[in-house]
């Protein structure tokens, strides 16, 4: 079931076609505004003409938070059937005011192209994002039955390729796009000058988003290469604004579809006459995308009847039939190579990509964001049945955007379907789950460090059975225990690279080696990087962040964060600068206590305010101060819940925002928000206890209402002013780099 | 492994000496199991392959128990009295991991995972079981009148969480007053302080609270004296504590011999936090400026049990409680064997309760109702007979017309016509004679 949310649209530019429309606060800030228009292709698409307006994304983008957020809630009424839903967002006031429909003739043109070809028409809704700026559109169709947040996601991520001119920048937002393999999302960019198409054929393409299938994977979007998948051809395609197509009904165009096709072969086989035939999937043709049944190309179908026209002259008709068998020939033979190509390639039944536009690696997107997947998580289930590992409930409702992510409760440990003494699972690994669970050992450098030091307890253990290797074994032995582990809450950033470091230490161990060697050997690996990357990485940050703090700087810290308390204890102790530290904290963990009670020990001159606070401590601060989670590969900071709203106030009152963050957290995943990838904690610990008397305590009962205790947010790079690691202090929007020259390091 | 199990079953049972004395506390049959069968059922259920079991000869000799796991069978000698801390410490050799104690004559549908997960999660000292006493409602057979129990309370002292234990005394240990150390208020400003709450007699121990028994011969019991003492540790430094305990030796025992103290006995990585002292954000208390778990490093834990199933078997009060309580609980363990077993002769099988069990070959006649009553095997009851609230152990002959109530009937005994028996416990091969009416009068051999 698609779900839109239909409000009812206030501004003037509510559609003279429509009586609802949709319009969001954001989307009036900016000067834009957004209305459904009637299904029915009405007026041409008039306001296409003028020059193309570029939007920065920055300003794009609370639109799309908004149309996003309001996407999801009511559902349509079954009688809109395939329903077609324009909408149009303007900028600027000349627009205001002009009534539209989903108007653009494009719009319509492009429906029946929208229309997933795998499946019937009716079982799409479809969605043009015209996003009126005169010239840019997107196109977008999701399949009905498998509306997810990924899709969701994908229509976010179109509509800011729209909003972005320049390739690379749209990359990551094509990543996002590329998510699922339902949807495609079309993107055009139709300048006033010509008309751009893009494509963002989302078939089987890898993508950030979890919806997909096995390949959808989050690529390593930031990279700044432009995706295999998409391309810009600079053809110009006459479409809209051209005369003919975008009237025609439906059998017309299909009829033109058809003739178009014909004609198309009948060049073929002249060229392949007089030469080779042309590679099918190729740019050769790039007036011609070939792959485009896009009625909006009358141009062709314009000029196709002159190409249809030429003869082969000076032929007898004997030669002529000749000649036509052995080009009917070649034709079937050139057909079936086409579909060999087309069984093996990644592409659905409309050939949308080349192979050398296949991506080159294929991810698995981790089974904790696929949780509304079923058969992910028959899968997960599987393989959890194979290393003898229960799987652990999910607990409660969940809000509807997080139906993705796992939500477990507390009160119900994994241990409960356990045998008592643990025979899979080594005591100190369930002990340390327990911990984990329980929220003991808690934050990212603290998980770490403990899971690392119960790793080397493990191999301290371990015994090579006979006739196995211990390289082999050994991995397969951690493998239940980090199933466990990542059961008992899901496995943070820091702990993801320490595995994959542990993994690939263990794996590269010489075959020589005795095994009480290779144990101890290992163990000194582990020690290494727990000095390496967290104990001396701490040291090193805490020195550069010296520089960074001055005489009478007022630090704003949130939460408790543990590099950052140890930064400010040391700058306290080791320099004689007087500055004073603003503890921010928020409910439900209330962790910023601890880092009160850490920097008051340390004689630290604090205040302890809550988040709801903020905008009044402000104004005195010089600077803030904040931990993360992890950083990952497009700059964004993973932290807190709380941290990206901190950044955005401190922007608005200018106070530079400063992230501590060593480097063995970075992460070559990528995200722009905080929907994709997260944690939900248990919802009980948002229930008040007052008075003996517990708020919210029957939450489960109601059917309207659910909690949702969200664990991290994603902080956009242009909020953060500057990144402390341990390098030394980069901009946030370095992290590629840095993950680039690790991975030579590590070759 | 990570857990050993050990089950106490050596006791006499000496609060309930009038069904002891014929039979032994681990034998005695409730809901026509012996007493044993229910803490090993308890293991069993939880995945436990090994119990070590501390018992007598001729108990072990007499039992037979269908289980599956590899029963450990250690024995002591009947003429040394041994409490169960002595118990441990006779076994100590066989113990490598941290252990779970607990007494044979605890019934209960606890989900142990609660009370280990407590340990582990905290790595805990000690974590126990504890439940809400049942308010004694009925009377026992054999008492005359309501009598209170003459057992003296236990204080137990919680913190918000109701997890850490932070406080244990017993009545007969205190004079007037209840005194509560400062060190515990200056941690745990707030401590609930609970009465009503009855020990299980469930323990996790880690490894090193077996070696220190091993080192301290004084101890001779886990509940009265073990537990209380790892309580009190909780909040005393090392230092401070040899001494005081020293003095309290002496004063009590007149030992000059310096216990061991206890804290030399943990090992390095019994600190919870260890490997990340200062990285995890986590506390378990707030308001002051001390150290996470105020650096102590023993901690105790129970889990108190707000529902279910959990009594122990050690008055015949409880004992006549206990073999109401159990029909529920075979239910609810969904054993193959019906209530009624399948080789009774049961003539109306309508007069027959459904929370009743009815051993193997027992006969029972016409119009012979039966109801929350449990019924040992190779009975006879004979028609027109009357049973409710009852305990027939097994082989009774019970003759027509008898109307039975509240009663505990133990083997061999038999029931002539028409007696009419209430609160009575009838001992092993008792005869009664014809038309007679008991109540509330015990009658023993």
């Amino acid at each position: 079931m698609v779900t839109l949310t239909f409000w009812p649209l206030e501004s003037s530019t509510s559609s003279t076609t429509s009586s609802v429309g949709i319009c969001c606060v954001s989307c009036r800030e900016k000067g834009l505004a957004a209305g459904i228009g009637s299904p029915a292709p009405s007026a041409t698409h008039s306001g296409s003409g003028g020059p193309s307006r570029i939007i920065p994304a920055r300003q794009l983008l609370p639109t799309c938070w908004a149309l996003r957020r309001k996407l999801l809630k009511v559902s349509l009424p079954p009688s809109v059937g395939s329903c077609r839903t324009g909408m149009e967002a303007e900028q600027g006031e000349e627009l205001v005011g002009k009534a539209r429909g989903p108007t653009s003739t494009f719009t319509c043109s492009a429906a029946p192209q929208c229309l997933h070809p795998d499946r019937a028409p009716c079982a799409h809704g479809w969605l043009w994002f015209p996003c009126g700026w005169g010239s840019q559109g997107v196109h977008l169709c999701w399949s009905r039955e498998r509306e997810g947040a990924g899709d969701r996601g994908a229509a976010l991520a179109a509509l800011c390729i729209a909003g972005r001119r320049s390739g690379n920048d749209a990359s990551y937002y094509q990543s996002a796009a590329r998510n699922t393999e339902t949807e495609c999302c079309k993107l055009s960019t139709a300048g006033g000058r010509g008309q751009r198409w893009a494509r963002v054929a989302a078939g089987r393409q890898p993508g950030q988003c979890h919806r997909g299938t096995k390949q959808g994977k989050r690529p390593r979007a930031a990279a700044p290469r432009l995706p295999a998948c998409m391309y810009f051809s600079s053809c110009s395609l006459r479409c809209s604004t051209s005369a003919g197509g975008p009237e025609l009904s439906r059998e017309e165009k299909l009829q033109l579809r058809k003739e178009k096709k014909q004609q198309k072969k009948k060049k073929r086989n002249e060229k392949g006459t007089a030469a080779e035939p042309p590679e099918p999937g190729t740019a050769a043709d790039p007036a011609q995308p070939r792959v485009t049944p896009h009625p909006a190309s009358p141009p062709a179908s314009a000029n196709a009847p002159n190409d249809g026209e030429k003869p082969p002259g000076g032929k007898s008709k004997a030669e002529l039939r000749a000649e036509r068998r052995a080009k009917q020939e070649a034709e079937r033979a050139q057909k079936q190579a086409k579909k060999a190509e087309l069984g093996q390639g990644a592409a659905p039944a409309k050939p949308r990509l080349t192979p050398t536009e296949a991506p080159s690696v294929v991810k698995r997107l981790p089974e904790h964001v696929q949780v509304d997947d079923p058969a992910a998580q028959r899968k997960l289930a599987k393989k959890l049945e194979r290393q003898q590992v229960p799987l652990r409930q999910d607990y409660g409702t969940k809000v509807n955007l997080f139906s993705h992510l796992h939500q477990y409760s507390r009160k119900k440990p994994l241990t409960q379907q356990m045998s008592i003494p643990s025979t899979v699972i080594h005591p100190a690994v369930v002990r340390l789950g327990l911990q984990y669970s329980q929220g003991i050992i808690n934050g990212s450098n603290a998980r770490c460090i403990a899971l690392l030091e119960v790793f080397k307890q493990l191999i301290r253990d371990y015994s090579t059975p006979p006739n196995e290797e211990l390289s082999r074994d050994l991995v397969a032995k951690l493998k239940p225990h980090i199933s466990f582990l990542n059961q008992c809450r899901p496995l943070s950033v820091s702990m993801g690279n320490a595995i994959k470091f542990l993994k690939k230490e263990i794996s590269c161990l010489p075959d020589t080696l005795r095994e009480e060697e290779a144990k101890e050997k290992l163990q000194g690996t582990i020690d290494n990087y727990l000095r390496e990357k967290i104990v001396l990485a701490a040291e090193a940050i805490s020195k550069s962040a010296f520089e960074k703090i001055n005489d009478n700087d007022v630090i704003l810290v949130y939460g408790c964060s543990s590099l950052v308390n140890r930064t400010l204890c040391d700058a306290h102790t080791q320099t004689d600068r007087t500055f004073r530290v603003i503890v921010v904290d928020s409910r439900p963990r209330l962790e910023g206590r601890e880092t009160l009670r850490r920097l008051v020990r340390h004689g630290i001159h604090c205040t302890y305010v809550m988040i709801n606070a903020i905008s009044y401590v402000l104004p005195e601060v010089s600077k803030v101060l904040l931990g993360a989670h992890a950083l990952l590969a497009n700059g964004s900071v993973m932290s807190r819940v709380g941290t990206s709203q901190i950044a955005l106030v401190s922007k608005a009152y200018n106070v530079p925002v400063l992230v501590c963050c060593e480097t063995y957290k970075f992460c070559e995943r990528v995200q722009t928000d905080s929907f994709v990838s997260n944690e939900l904690d248990d919802p009980d610990d948002l229930i008040v206890q007052r008075k003996g008397q517990a708020q919210l305590g029957g939450w489960a009962e109601n059917k309207s209402l659910r909690l949702l205790n969200l664990v991290y947010d994603v902080t956009p790079p242009d909020l953060v002013d500057l990144v402390i690691t341990d390098l030394g202090m980069i901009p946030c929007t370095s992290v590629p780099v840095v993950l680039r020259v690790k991975n030579v390091d590590q070759q | 492994m990570e857990f050993q199990a050990v089950v106490m079953a050596a006791g006499g049972g000496s609060r309930m000496t009038d069904l002891t004395s014929s039979i032994p506390k681990p034998l005695l049959p409730v809901g026509n199991r012996p007493l044993l069968w229910y803490p090993l059922n308890l293991l069993e259920r939880a995945g436990f392959e090994e119990v070590i079991v501390i018992t007598r000869k001729e108990i072990q000799k007499m039992l037979s128990l269908d289980t599956k796991m590899k029963l450990d069978f250690v024995y002591i000698s009947d003429n040394v009295d041994m409490g169960t801390a002595d118990s441990l410490r006779h076994i100590h050799q066989k113990i490598k991991t941290d252990v779970l104690v607990l007494s044979c004559d605890l019934i209960t549908d606890v989900d142990l995972y609660k009370v280990v997960d407590l340990f582990r999660t905290h790595d805990a000292t000690l974590s126990m079981l504890m439940k809400k006493a049942p308010e004694p409602t009925e009377v026992a057979p054999g008492q005359k009148g309501k009598k209170k129990p003459v057992e003296q309370r236990d204080f137990i002292g919680v913190d918000d969480t109701g997890k850490r234990l932070l406080f244990m005394a017993n009545e007969a240990d205190l004079d007037e007053e209840l005194v509560i150390k400062r060190s515990i208020l200056q941690k745990h400003p707030r401590m609930h302080i609970r009465t009503g709450l009855m020990d299980a007699h469930l323990y996790c121990l880690k490894k090193y609270v077996v070696d220190f028994l091993v080192e301290n011969r004084t101890i001779t019991s886990l509940r009265s004296e073990l537990i209380p003492h790892l309580v009190r540790k909780q909040f005393s430094s090392p230092t401070s504590l040899q001494q005081g305990l020293d003095n309290k030796e002496e004063g009590r025992k007149k030992k000059e011999q310096a216990s061991l103290d206890i804290y030399s006995f943990i090992k390095e990585d019994n600190s919870l936090l260890k490997p990340a002292p200062d990285n995890s954000c986590w506390n378990d208390h707030r308001g002051d400026m001390n150290e996470t778990l105020h650096e102590g490093k023993v901690r105790c834990y129970v889990h108190i049990m707000k529902e279910g199933l959990c009594c122990r078997v050690n008055t015949l009060a409880l004992y006549i409680e206990a073999n109401r309580q159990v029909p529920k609980l075979l239910l609810n363990l969904g054993l193959e064997e019906p209530l009624v077993h399948g080789t009774a002769q049961i003539t109306d099988r309508g007069m027959v309760g459904s929370d009743s069990i009815i051993g193997s070959s027992t006969q029972i006649g016409e119009k012979t109702s039966i109801k929350h009553s449990i019924i040992g095997s190779a009975c006879t009851i004979k028609d027109k007979v009357k049973i409710t609230n009852c305990i027939i152990m097994n082989s009774v002959t019970i003759e027509e017309g008898c109307c039975l109530q509240g009663s505990v009937i133990c083997n061999n005994a038999v029931i002539e016509k028409g007696a009419d028996i209430k609160d009575c416990l009838i001992g092993s091969d008792q005869r009664l004679e014809t038309k007679e009416q008991f109540l509330i009068k015990p009658l023993l051999e």
